[in-house]
Formats: structure tokens, C-alpha cells, sequence
């Protein structure tokens, strides 16, 4: 997995209130829901943000709700992945389960600055900020998870390891 | 080797003697739930997955909580997804319109959780059953189709931090003062990834009602789980409920933790969170003038009969503020017919407050009191992040019942022994 993208940076306890406002979950649909994504964090965002870029924030990403139209959103508005200093639970199994790639960093949390172009190699477990021209470590993703992402998410993974009616 | 009861019952569920923080495991789970947000998510993954049958209809609940009675032509669609599918599928678990309650007050009530039970819920507040004894986390909807698929999830086996809550409580100090305190002491990240248990003698005498409270809001802190140990109090409530066979476990003596955080309670105040963490808490003796809007009671956090009792024990013989909007949610159709039994509802309508059927509408921003811009709530439920309730530019204080009743009748924020000075 390899990633190069333009960083929107956020804060820390980013919440999935902020991520998509609960007046929006009348709807599961991925491109209504794109439409939306961050709006409480940032008004503009969704009519900026493009295909490729690159979520960085600080600790707590994703906490509150279980709801999985936070990273559904944040993937639908074409994000190619998050990097943080650490995940609030659910959002962080949800991330993997529905396979947008989220990576944690504390350097890289602390270290690039909105705008700036960083580039993902997650087999190496680096990230490079090519604007700023540092490199930063990533926390290598558990085995398991490695395995559902090679899979293609939990369903799939799900479906090669025991039965279904 | 000794365990702790989080570890206890993920081994069980996963069938090992023993499981040590950081394993994965893939445990069998004993309820599956989800609402008329995150279900529909989880059937589309269901259906879109080939399978065709539920691995077993008696352990899968359904609950349209949400956003209804439906608030729009859109929830309509979600909810009658819900609907359809548990038609289909003849789930044993549906609870539609008269039937509804707030899930996390609705499957305690109902016996459909029990104490030894691990159970995942596509709600992140489904900690609350934790209160019970049983191994509850919140997952999201790729979780829940996968464990209705395969009655299996994945889980890292958790550190768990041990609370000790000790001391007398103050007046008006509530189980949601505790958890709140809790929180603002730790953080909204201070148990991130690991699993809370509250013991202590102060916990020993409370009632199932503020232990539910309680657990509720683990998730407010990050944690996976908020358990409690199974007592004589727990038995007493399961009894005449317990829908299946339970099993009680007990954190053995020497088990371990990441940490041991002990409380005196005769320290702590009535508290409220103020805006936009539920770790911003401040004692309400320290917060000086806030004027409110609207006071909010009830949720899968504060709508028990408890919660219920004390609201009317304060609003007896007195009036709401009359430029304060009180709403007042039960948390099922069991508490609100036990409610008009007792003659609370009375009482609330004599207040000038709203009593409405039980629904999570107003919690998350969804509907039935939404707050416009800059005007400011009190509430008894459990996030006041940005916009949580309405607008960006409003502000929500989170507080016990005793305290957002008692600022209902203030018109500011305050404790119900200010009422009369």
C-alpha cells in the first residue's frame, strides 16, 4: 500500500459528530453522505477536498458514535487515508472493516502541516513529508489486520473462514 | 490463573482457560444488536455477502430507536429496511413502534441481556449491559453483518483499569455525578482500547438504575467495556426478566490491572460537563451564571425510573422556567406506564415540561428538540460535542437528573438546593 496525497490537518478528539452530523444518518448512501463529510469540523471541506488527499489530526480520531458513516464519509469524499496519533476504538475497527487504510503516527500527527504532501509507504511503515523533506515512522498495522485488509474487508474475510448459510 | 471478569468471559466466549490482554480472539457473541441507523448498513453488507439466513433469530435484535416515530420521508426508508428484514427473517428480537424503547434501556429491561452474556451492538453505548455483568462493546454495522452472518466477532483482548468508589455521597451526588467525575478525572481518551471496571462499596449499594448510568458512559471515556460485578443487586433485577441462562463471573482477587484508581466520594460534587468534551467537568458550585434554553431528561443514560423519580420529587409543586423548554424522555414503554402509575407524569405536566415517548431524538440532534443557534441546554444524556444537539453555535452541559431538573426550575444552571435561595 502506498499512498501520496495533500494533508487537510485537524485537531485532536476529532468526534464522529464532527466527522458526519447525525441530521445526515437518514441516509446510508456513500455519495450523500461524501457531501458531508467533516461539515461541523470545517464547512468547506467537502467542496475542497480531492480525490487522493490525505487526512492527518491528533489523538482520539473518531470518537462517539459506533456509527460507520464516519469513515464511510471520510473514503466516499475520495480521502485516500488517515493518519493520527491514535483512533478511538469502534472508528478504528470500523476503518478496517470497511478498508479505508488509517495509520498511526505520533511524529507525523505532530509534525505535517495542512498542505503539505507526505507519502505512505505502509510495508515500510514510513511516511515521507515531501514538502518539509522528513521522514516519520508508522506503527506497523497487527497481523490480523493485515489479513482482513488483504482480504478485502471483514465480509469477505468472513466468508473464507466459515460457513454461511 | 487468575483473571479479571472482562478476561473471564472472553475466554469463555472464545472457549480457552485463559485469555491475557493484547490476544485477538474470535469469540461467539450471545446477542447481536443494532438500530435504525446502523442496521441498515449491516443488512445491505448482509444481503450484498450472499447469505441468505441469520445464524440464529433469537440472538439478533433489532431496535428503530433513532429516529422515530419517523422523522422524515428518508428514516422512513431506513427504518422500514429494519422492518423488512426482520419480517423476512422472523428475528424473535424486533421491537417496532408501541413495542420501542431506547435500546440500552429496552434490552436490560427485557431480559434479553444477562449477566455472563458477551454481546456487541452496532451503538457505541451498548457498554451499558456491562452494568450487568456481561461483556457488551459497541462495534460498528460491518461488525454487527458479520456476527449475524457467522454469530462470531473479533476482539483484542483488553487491559482493564479497576475504579474504586468509596466514601459517603454528598447530597443530590447521582451515579451519572460519579461517571461524569470519572470521566473528567481520566479524560475522553484516558481508557482508550481497555476495559473499565467500577467496584467499591459506593458502587456495592447502588441501585441497577445508576449502575446502568454508569457503564453507560464508559464509552465516554473510550473504553471498550464499563462491567460490573454480578451481586445480590444484579440478581434481584434479572429476576422474572432473564430471558436465557446466565453465568456469573467474578474478577478474581489477585487479577490484574493496567491501573487502580480510587475515589473518595464525600469529594465529589454535583458536576456538570461543560461544552464540547464530556471530560470539560466542572463542579456546579464553581460554574457561576448559565442561563439555559432547554433541559433535557431522559436517554439511554438518564431515562430509567430513578432518573424518573427524582425529576419529580423536584418538579412537585413547582413550575418550569418560563422561558425554559423541559423535555422529558422515558426510556421505554415500561417506564413510562410505571411512570403514569406512580402519578410522575402528572407532576411533569403540572411543571409545564413535556413528556414525550421514549426515542434517542433529541440526544444526537436528530429531532424532537433540536437547539438553535446560541441557545444553550442542560441534559441528562451522555455527548455535548459540536453541534450534538442542533446547531454548531449551540452549547450542551451534561448533568444528573437532580441537576437538570432542578436548572429547568432555575431557568439557569444550578443544584435543586439553590431553588429556593
Amino acid at each position: 500500500m502506498k499512498f501520496t496525497g495533500k494533508v487537510w490537518k485537524f485537531g485532536n478528539d476529532v468526534d464522529t459528530d464532527l466527522i458526519i452530523p447525525a441530521r445526515y444518518l437518514n441516509t446510508s448512501d456513500p455519495a450523500e453522505l461524501a457531501k458531508h463529510c467533516m461539515e461541523d469540523a470545517d464547512t468547506t471541506f467537502a467542496g475542497k477536498v480531492q480525490k487522493g488527499d490525505i487526512i492527518v489530526a491528533g489523538k482520539n480520531f473518531g470518537c462517539g458514535s459506533s456509527r460507520e458513516h464516519a469513515p464511510v464519509a471520510i473514503k466516499a469524499a475520495g480521502v485516500a487515508c488517515v493518519i493520527a496519533k491514535d483512533f478511538a476504538r469502534i472508528f478504528y475497527r470500523n476503518s478496517f472493516n470497511i478498508g479505508l487504510p488509517i495509520f498511526e503516527s505520533e511524529e507525523a500527527s505532530a509534525k505535517i502541516a495542512e498542505g503539505d504532501v507526505v507519502e505512505i509507504d505502509a510495508d515500510k511503515g514510513v511516511i515521507k513529508n515531501n514538502t518539509k523533506n522528513e521522514t516519520y515512522t508508522v506503527k506497523p498495522i497487527p497481523p490480523f489486520m493485515q489479513e482482513l485488509v488483504a482480504a478485502g474487508g471483514l465480509i469477505a474475510y468472513g466468508k473464507t473462514k466459515f460457513k454461511i448459510k | 490463573m487468575s483473571m479479571n471478569i472482562a478476561e473471564k468471559i472472553l475466554a469463555a466466549k472464545s472457549g480457552k482457560k485463559h485469555v491475557e490482554p493484547g490476544e485477538l480472539i474470535i469469540a461467539d457473541v450471545d446477542m447481536v444488536l443494532a438500530n435504525d441507523i446502523t442496521a441498515p448498513i449491516a443488512i445491505r453488507e448482509f444481503k450484498s455477502s450472499g447469505a441468505t439466513k441469520v445464524w440464529d433469530r433469537t440472538k439478533i435484535a433489532l431496535v428503530p430507536d433513532h429516529f422515530t416515530p419517523n422523522k422524515d420521508i428518508k428514516s422512513a426508508e431506513q427504518a422500514k429496511i429494519l422492518r423488512d428484514f426482520a419480517h423476512e427473517q422472523k428475528l424473535t428480537h424486533y421491537y417496532d413502534q408501541g413495542e420501542v424503547g431506547i435500546e440500552h434501556a429496552l434490552l436490560p429491561e427485557k431480559g434479553v441481556v444477562v449477566p455472563g452474556d458477551l454481546v456487541i451492538g452496532a451503538d457505541s453505548h451498548t457498554c451499558t449491559y456491562g452494568a450487568l455483568g456481561a461483556f457488551a462493546t459497541g462495534v460498528g454495522s460491518t461488525d454487527a453483518a458479520f456476527a449475524m452472518m457467522t454469530g462470531k466477532a473479533w476482539f483484542k483482548v483488553p487491559t482493564s483499569i479497576k475504579f474504586v468508589y468509596k466514601g459517603k455521597l454528598n447530597k443530590w451526588v447521582s451515579a451519572k455525578d460519579l461517571i461524569l467525575y470519572t470521566i473528567g478525572d481520566v479524560g475522553v481518551d484516558g481508557a482508550l482500547y481497555k476495559a473499565m471496571e467500577f467496584t467499591g462499596p459506593v458502587i456495592d449499594k447502588m441501585s441497577m438504575d445508576g449502575r446502568l448510568t454508569m457503564s453507560n458512559m464508559a464509552i465516554e471515556a473510550g473504553g471498550k467495556a464499563g462491567l460490573i460485578n454480578p451481586d445480590e443487586i444484579t440478581m434481584e433485577y434479572i429476576k422474572g426478566r432473564a430471558e436465557h441462562k446466565w453465568k456469573v463471573y467474578t474478577s478474581d482477587k489477585d487479577a490484574k490491572y493496567e491501573k487502580v484508581i480510587e475515589y473518595d466520594c464525600a469529594k465529589i460534587e454535583p458536576i456538570v460537563s461543560c461544552p464540547s468534551l464530556p471530560e470539560n467537568t466542572k463542579a456546579v458550585s464553581k460554574l457561576g451564571k448559565v442561563v439555559i434554553d432547554q433541559s433535557v431528561i431522559g436517554s439511554c443514560t438518564n431515562g430509567r425510573m430513578d432518573d424518573l423519580r427524582i425529576t419529580a420529587k423536584i418538579f412537585k409543586g413547582r413550575k418550569v422556567n418560563s422561558r425554559v423548554r423541559c423535555l422529558i424522555f422515558p426510556g421505554t414503554r415500561d417506564i413510562y406506564t410505571q411512570a403514569m402509575k406512580e402519578g410522575l407524569v402528572d407532576i411533569f405536566m403540572k411543571a409545564g415540561a413535556v413528556f414525550s415517548m421514549p426515542t434517542c431524538g433529541p440526544c444526537l440532534g436528530g429531532h424532537m428538540g433540536i437547539l438553535a443557534k446560541g441557545e444553550v441546554a442542560v441534559s441528562t444524556t451522555n455527548r455535548n460535542f459540536v453541534g450534538r444537539m442542533g446547531s454548531t453555535e449551540s452549547s450542551v452541559y451534561l448533568s444528573s437528573p437532580a441537576v437538570a431538573a432542578a436548572s429547568a426550575i432555575l431557568g439557569r444552571i444550578g443544584t435543586p438546593d439553590d431553588i429556593k435561595k
